[in-house]
């Protein structure tokens, strides 16, 4: 166990290194001058060259950033001058992680009911039923979900507010739009899982042992089912991830996502460096609490990886 | 029973031996059950449908999907001229002046946009899915076959890439090559070939230790001839498979991409460019947003459906269910 979780350990890291120079290396190759403007006199523009580094060799800057990184120094913008993208990310995280957890315990519990009910009820009205929320939810981008779900809820019948993010009511429009997807997903990984399971020998000993019906669907079939489910955790979490990116623009929310939008929309290299980075090592982290936490459920992966 | 009733009407020896129904093939076998599958079969209509009016259907008003027209803007049976028309009327005046969709914000007609716009779309997610899948096939298949050190160096970086967020990386190609359906489809390739690379290379490995493949090996056939002749042959079915449930995705990713703007530069269109427009525009003319999130939703809706029905019909241990 140990050797896999150094093993995995170093994966990570490399990754987020590769990850680091790779959006270094790709946002200097961005054409055009970030300084250009009208104004521009040379004394100027030497000095904001200055003031982000600029006029020494690319190789010194790289090493420079690595450093500042280590240390948890992002940079500034260019667009706001005395905007750290520390204060960016600290300030609008908290919405975007709350919008997140909001989208994802909604998710991981009505899938995992919508799952577990379909193949408890398989080939019925039931289990059809849920089948086609499975489909509609992964065939619908969010935005236009998020969309639809506003023009409905917000300004057709007036039930919810549309936009922004004060208080509860403000919240579960833009979860349901966020965690949709993810909800299909589960729901059908979990399906599927029942359903095999169903056909495995333990639950026919179980059967047989005279256990009560709930309980062999409970203790046997259920707990066996969901284990799988934590392996679909990682992709979850980067939909989840890139779904804030449009659900906050939609619904006005003050995330981060909704920054990292505008940031790429104004062409603010720094933040849309800084915010990438945060955002692939948080990926690159999660992926690997979701690997660890299935060695440490499943045996058979970490001998295996071994 | 009295036997009188039965009798010998002979033998044809010749006939005995005939084959009497036409031999089935892997593919004609996947074909007859992808046929027997109705969801799946009308899905495939309905994509064959779009991919039609993608061709044809810009040229079928007179219209062209960047002009403009300022006295007609914003027209839809939802109008003020149509008020107090009947439904049926007011569809078939619209019907009538040649905007089957009616027209955008500064009067652009909707039908020719969505058609042009199903061009990129779809273009989009074949093609950069197809390269993909090729790209993919060719570094796992490399990798898997012939194992050893090729096979852990290649793994290795396929797994450090592996982690990095598939659309983060392609929203930073999309910043650095600019708008336009070329560079998302660098975008999309990059990003994309990895995964069909972990697959490709998964089921090598597992056909590479079968009998038949050691067989071949032994009678000293050579390896490009085992590859064409043993290996490709039986993955194929997955590749597609695999393949048709990827171009989905490939369309969200554009959709997505042009959602925040960084997709399909105007006046070009795509289905995520109408979209966006449409959000913008969806408390007064909700229809410029429908129109294009239908179009969009069914693409994707019918191509998993026709994934889900591949995977069934190419999957040999389910052939006599």
């Amino acid at each position: 166990m140990k050797k896999y979780i150094i093993k995995r350990v170093f994966i990570s890291l490399i990754t987020i290194l590769v990850l680091v120079s790779v959006v270094f290396a790709l946002v200097r190759l961005i054409p055009g001058d970030p300084f250009a403007s009208e104004k521009m006199t040379p004394e100027i523009k030497a000095n904001l060259e200055r003031y982000y580094g600029f006029d020494k060799p690319l190789i010194v800057q790289y090493f420079t950033y690595l450093k500042n990184l280590v240390t948890g120094n992002l940079g500034y913008s260019m667009f706001y001058p005395n905007l750290r993208v520390n204060d960016i990310i600290a300030s609008a995280f908290p919405y975007s992680f709350d919008l997140g957890m909001r989208a994802l315990s909604m998710a991981i519990s009505f899938g995992l009911i919508l799952g577990i009910v379909a193949a408890l009820n398989r080939g019925k009205v039931l289990d059809f039923t849920c089948v086609l929320i499975a489909i509609i939810g992964t065939s619908m981008p969010d935005f236009i979900i998020g969309a639809t779900l506003q023009y409905f809820f917000g300004i057709k019948w007036g039930l919810l507010p549309v936009a922004q993010y004060k208080g509860i009511s403000y919240t579960i429009l833009p979860s349901i739009a966020l965690g949709f997807y993810t909800l299909a997903l589960v729901s059908r990984v979990m399906r599927a899982n029942m359903i095999e399971t169903i056909q495995q020998d333990y639950i026919k000993t179980a059967k047989s042992k005279g256990i009560s019906k709930l309980r062999v669907i409970i203790k046997h079939q259920i707990r066996n089912a969901i284990m799988p489910v934590i392996t679909i955790l990682g992709p979850i979490v980067a939909a989840l991830l890139t779904g804030t990116f449009v659900i906050e623009s939609i619904f006005a929310i003050p995330g981060m996502g909704r920054h990292y939008v505008q940031s790429i929309q104004n062409l603010d290299y720094t933040i849309i460096l800084g915010m990438t980075v945060f955002y692939g090592s948080f990926l690159v982290v999660a992926n690997m609490i979701v690997d660890l936490l299935y060695g440490i459920v499943d045996p058979r992966i970490r001998v295996s990886g071994e | 029973m009295e036997q009188s009733k039965f009798r010998v009407i002979g033998k044809n020896t010749e006939k005995m031996e005939s084959i009497s129904r036409p031999s089935l093939t892997y593919w004609k076998d996947a074909w007859r059950r992808m046929k027997g599958n109705r969801i799946a079969f009308f899905s495939l209509i309905l994509i064959v449908l779009y991919i039609i009016l993608a061709v044809v259907g810009p040229y079928m008003n007179e219209f062209d999907y960047t002009s403009t027209n300022v006295d007609k803007m914003n027209y839809f049976i939802t109008s003020p001229q149509f008020k107090d028309m009947e439904l049926i009327e007011s569809i078939k005046d619209m019907f009538q002046t040649g905007h089957y969709f009616g027209t955008d914000e500064i009067g652009r007609d909707l039908w020719t946009r969505v058609w042009m716009g199903a061009r990129v779309s779809l273009a989009i997610g074949f093609i950069a899915t197809i390269i993909n899948t090729i790209v993919g096939s060719i570094v796992g298949g490399i990798s898997g076959y012939y194992g050893g050190r090729v096979d852990s160096i290649i793994m290795r970086i396929v797994d450090v890439l592996y982690g990095i967020p598939y659309m983060i990386v392609a929203i930073l190609i999309m910043v650095v090559l600019g708008a336009g359906v070329t560079s998302l489809i660098i975008a999309l390739v990059l990003v994309g070939w990895i995964g069909s690379a972990r697959f490709v290379r998964g089921e090598v490995l597992k056909l590479k230790e079968q009998e038949f493949v050691e067989a071949a090996k032994v009678l000293g056939v050579k390896d490009r001839t085992i590859i064409a002749k043993h290996i490709i042959p039986n993955i194929m079915g997955l590749i597609i498979t695999n393949l048709t449930m990827a171009v989905p995705r490939a369309i969200f990713a554009e959709a997505f991409l042009s959602y925040i703007g960084l997709g399909i530069a105007p006046p070009g269109c795509s289905w995520g460019v109408l979209a966006k427009a449409g959000v913008k525009l969806m408390r007064i003319h909700p229809y410029q947003l429908f129109i294009p999130a239908f179009f969009i939703s069914t693409t994707m809706l019918a191509l998993n459906l026709i994934g889900d029905g591949m995977r069934d019909a190419l999957d040999p241990k389910l052939r006599n269910e």
